[in-house]
């Protein structure tokens, strides 16, 4: 029984990795920042860090660990951000404020994106994956659509809503409008820090890798590799495809959660909600490596941090992330791509030792 | 031999397009038993594992197992779990996996713990964790594979993904296993060590065996009974030896 | 005869998808693969168009010919750098490489043309269509779109039906490995899908911007992928089916517009892919592919 005891422990190790370096981190920053060392720069990064590293993660389930493309991943983040915003500013109209509504919060944004990822995942998932890429991306927009369109307010009769405008509500003189259409909704209560953003992140990791490590997990992944295979040994695929994105929509929820109490104002642009977002979010975890949670987290920090720090080529920003998808693919997957490498590691016998040594390495560890 | 029987198929037929690919195929396997269906390229062997397996749905015909469960309508999960268990021609296996995992995935439906108590680490992942970690490793070691664990299954050699794919078949804990060409890229010796442990597992598991083979040294080594199937039609039926001597059988795989 | 003149808007719009739809469906069938960045060479072809028009002057007609033309080329160079070598790797992968080209694409016009938008000048000059005394009035742009689709839908017909090219292209969606082995260039194959889809792409950009004259540099990611919505609905592969889905797209999202909600009514275009998917995934003049075990 070695065996286990290995794996084991090497399972642990790398889990470990990945909350030591969160929690260094996060140390790091809370030292530097107790003596005033980061720039306001910086400072104003730290809750987006959390934010995009928890959508990177929780992409990851569905594209590297489940095998399906999903490019709506900020639509489901934007329903977690309405609604729990909503909540919370409705709260803060009341007089009611405090750390506890949060928490409630963020299980709003969770159950909703979450319900959101069960709705559309239920119809699509038992279709091929292409279609599951148009649909998510239609969703996606769809959804911040809606957050445009929507005017919601509350008074002593309840909840108002419409389509049209403030006026159209009809709501008394004790009313409130939450969401003003376009204009979205303002004054959210200031709710989410960096401490916040640091716990979610965990909880989130620790899902997934619990996740991934068990029965359900092991499921997921042997759909992706086989799906008929996986169906001859009496797993339902449509089943456990939905249990991986709808965890992974809650999760992008709970990511929006973030993002909304971070700011004052919260509407839905392409920036934030739109295909666009949901682009960086894939290019994160292609970058990092699919079905590898610390290598989501770290392509989320520094390509968070890089456009920031070089400021001159935030035009560019979106014109390399093209090109490393682009590049990244050709490289990783490209059948004459790999048989190049094998002829590269003939001609030079020093690559082939070490390519001989890394994968000796490699093809014992297996995922 | 118990007369029980396990497996027993009537006037099974599927059509594709205007192509009968099998037609009023009938079958009947007593418990136990290690049953063959042979004949030439294109016969129709896979279409029925498939039908079977509930992979393709039939156009008439029915399939019983072990005399009360009615097999066809069910789709392939619901076949799995009444117990019967397949691998495939071009092998299947969950290749970025390893060996191991490829075997405690297929033990899912006997150790059943709740994603929550998976992500939450209840008292029952562990228990049954432990437990499916022993069986998986007992199962690989029936098929010498012990040592091969930790490796992941697409690096294996082609002979022991064959048998990684019987062990993953057999851990479903089937009443019915169904082997599409296990031989199949096999050198002589490989043959050999299979047609023993196909036995080995018969006996030890308790388990009917249909197979599908071209290699006829395997074929007459183990097959008690046996099936020819020629143009998606019953060539001839019955003991290997009496079925091995038709003169149909002989002119189908001969030529004239 | 408001409904009427809806209706045929509708048909208009639906004309544009279908000649999208096109592009869609052939190299889908043929390449296996969901080509994302069809849209944005639509937009391409669109922004070409209007520098040689608006600004050098040149004759409309010849415009669009010579963006057609740049199109051609622009779709052959993105299969031979992007998706050639990807041939035989997973889908994902090559999906991803899709959405990275089709983004590339947008942020290239993005940084040539900028963000503002263009407006686009039409280039159909004939008078509108008068019926029933004025009642109906069908636009010039409508007119000429629909007939065109027709043309060019007839036309593919054709040549996928009569030529070798055609019958080589319809051997290699059948089976890409039998048709090397029958002595079908196969590489030479795809590359020609791609050649056509992008070629009609840039008449298909010129008629929606002259239908809705705004021109930015994200203007062909929405009608692409209601295009691709429309060749699923017709069924993914075949020509008549983009052309029925193309059409019953355009018309639904026409009259949804006007009687029940302009911001929704993407929403209901994409709830009606939605159940078709459930109740038909090969759409409506598609074939079921039996999975091969």
């Amino acid at each position: 029984m070695d065996y286990f005891k290995l794996k084991r422990q090497k399972k642990a190790r790398y889990n470990l990795s990945i909350y030591l370096m969160i929690i260094i981190a996060y140390a790091i920053v809370m030292i530097l920042s107790s003596q005033g060392k980061i720039s306001s720069l910086l400072n104003g990064l730290l809750v987006p860090f959390c934010t995009y590293s928890i959508l990177a993660v929780s992409l990851n389930l569905v594209v590297g660990i489940s095998g399906e493309l999903s490019l709506g991943h900020a639509g489901f983040m934007c329903v977690g951000a309405f609604t729990s915003a909503v909540f919370t500013r409705y709260m803060k109209f009341l007089g009611v404020e405090g750390l506890y509504l949060f928490i409630i919060a963020i299980l709003i944004g969770a159950v909703t994106a979450g319900f959101a990822g069960l709705l559309i995942g239920i119809p699509v998932l038992r279709l091929k994956g292409d279609y599951l890429a148009i649909v998510t991306l239609a969703f996606g927009e769809i959804i911040k659509n809606i957050a445009n369109a929507i005017y919601l307010g509350f008074d002593e009769n309840g909840a108002h809503f419409s389509l049209k405008n403030t006026m159209a509500l009809g709501l008394s003189d004790k009313g409130f409008v939450v969401i003003k259409g376009a204009q979205g909704i303002t004054g959210t209560p200031h709710y989410s820090s960096f401490t916040a953003g640091v716990i979610l992140l965990i909880i989130v990791v620790t899902i997934i890798l619990n996740l991934v490590n068990s029965r359900t997990g092991r499921n997921i992944k042997a759909l992706r590799d086989n799906l008929i295979a996986a169906e001859s040994v009496g797993i339902s695929a449509t089943k456990y495809k939905l249990i991986a994105f709808t965890i992974a929509s809650s999760m992008a929820g709970v990511a929006g959660v973030l993002y909304a109490h971070n700011l004052t104002t919260l509407t839905a642009l392409p920036k934030n909600f739109g295909y666009n977002m949901s682009i960086t979010i894939l290019v994160f975890v292609v970058l990092g490596g699919m079905g590898r949670i610390r290598g989501s987290i770290i392509a989320a920090v520094i390509l968070t941090l890089l456009p920031e720090m070089l400021r001159g080529l935030s035009d560019f920003r979106m014109l390399i992330y093209s090109i490393v998808l682009i590049v990244v693919m050709i490289f990783t997957s490209a059948p004459a791509m790999k048989q190049y490498m094998e002829v590269l590691k003939n001609r030079f016998p020093v690559i082939k030792n070490l390519k001989a040594s890394v994968l000796k390495k490699m093809s014992k560890e297996g995922e | 031999m118990k007369e029980n029987i396990m497996l027993s198929v009537k006037n099974l037929s599927i059509q594709f397009g205007g192509l009968h690919a099998v037609e009023n195929f009938n079958l009947s396997i007593r418990e136990n038993e290690l049953y063959g269906l042979i004949g030439p390229n294109g016969a129709g062997k896979t279409t029925i594992f498939n039908l079977l397996t509930g992979v393709y749905k039939p156009t008439t015909g029915t399939i019983m197992l072990n005399g009360v469960n009615k097999i066809n309508g069910k789709n392939t999960i619901e076949i799995n779990k009444m117990g019967i268990a397949r691998t495939f021609q071009n092998i299947r296996l969950f290749h970025k996996l390893t060996v191991h995992d490829n075997v405690k995935i297929a033990l899912q439906n006997k150790y059943r713990y709740s994603t929550i108590s998976g992500i939450l680490r209840l008292p029952r992942y562990h228990r049954y964790e432990a437990l499916m970690d022993e069986e998986a490793m007992a199962l690989l070691k029936v098929f010498n594979l012990e040592n091969d664990a930790m490796m992941k299954s697409a690096n294996l050699p082609y002979g022991k993904q064959r048998k990684l794919e019987i062990a993953r078949a057999i851990a479903t804990n089937p009443k019915v296993l169904l082997l599409d060409e296990p031989a199949a890229g096999m050198n002589e010796n490989e043959t050999k060590e299979l047609m023993n442990t196909i036995r080995l597992i018969r006996d030890k598991f308790n388990m009917t065996v249909l197979l599908i083979e071209h290699d006829m040294k395997l074929v007459k080594g183990i097959c008690e009974e046996l099936t020819v199937l020629n143009f998606g039609k019953v060539l001839a039926q019955g003991e290997t030896n009496e079925v091995l001597k038709n003169k149909e059988v002989i002119k189908a795989y001969l030529g004239e | 005869m408001d409904f009427l003149t809806y209706f045929v808007n509708g048909l208009s719009l639906g004309s544009i998808y279908a000649i999208i739809a096109l592009g869609y469906t052939m190299v889908y069938g043929i390449a296996k693969m969901l080509n994302f960045a069809h849209g944005d060479v639509l937009m391409i072809g669109s922004y070409i168009t209007f520098v040689f028009m608006s600004q050098m002057g040149i004759n409309p007609i010849i415009s669009v010919l010579l963006a057609a033309i740049c199109c051609t080329f622009i779709g052959v160079i993105i299969e031979r750098i992007a998706y050639k070598p990807l041939r035989g790797a997973n889908s994902l992968a090559v999906l991803i490489t899709a959405i990275g080209v089709s983004y590339f694409l947008q942020n290239i016009s993005l940084l040539i043309f900028g963000a503002n938008t263009k407006s686009f000048k039409s280039i159909v000059t004939i008078p509108p269509l008068k019926l029933f005394d004025g009642q109906l009035m069908i636009s010039s742009e409508s007119i000429v779109t629909i007939a065109l689709c027709i043309i060019i839908m007839l036309a593919l017909t054709t040549f996928i039906n009569k030529t070798k090219m055609g019958q080589a292209m319809l051997a290699v969606s059948e089976d890409r490995s039998a048709s090397t082995l029958m002595g079908i260039n196969v590489n030479g194959t795809i590359a020609m899908t791609f050649a056509i889809g992008s070629f009609l792409a840039a008449f298909a950009g010129v008629l929606l911007c002259s239908a809705y004259p705004t021109l930015t540099p994200t203007t062909g990611a929405m009608p692409g992928i209601k295009a691709f919505v429309a060749a699923v609905i017709g069924g993914i592969g075949s020509i008549p089916g983009a052309f029925i889905g193309g059409l019953i797209l355009g018309v639904l999202e026409n009259l949804s517009k006007a009687y029940i909600s302009a911001q929704l009514s993407d929403a209901i275009v994409f709830s009606v892919l939605i159940i078709m998917l459930l109740v038909k995934p090969s759409g409506i003049l598609g074939k079921s592919n039996i999975e091969k075990v």
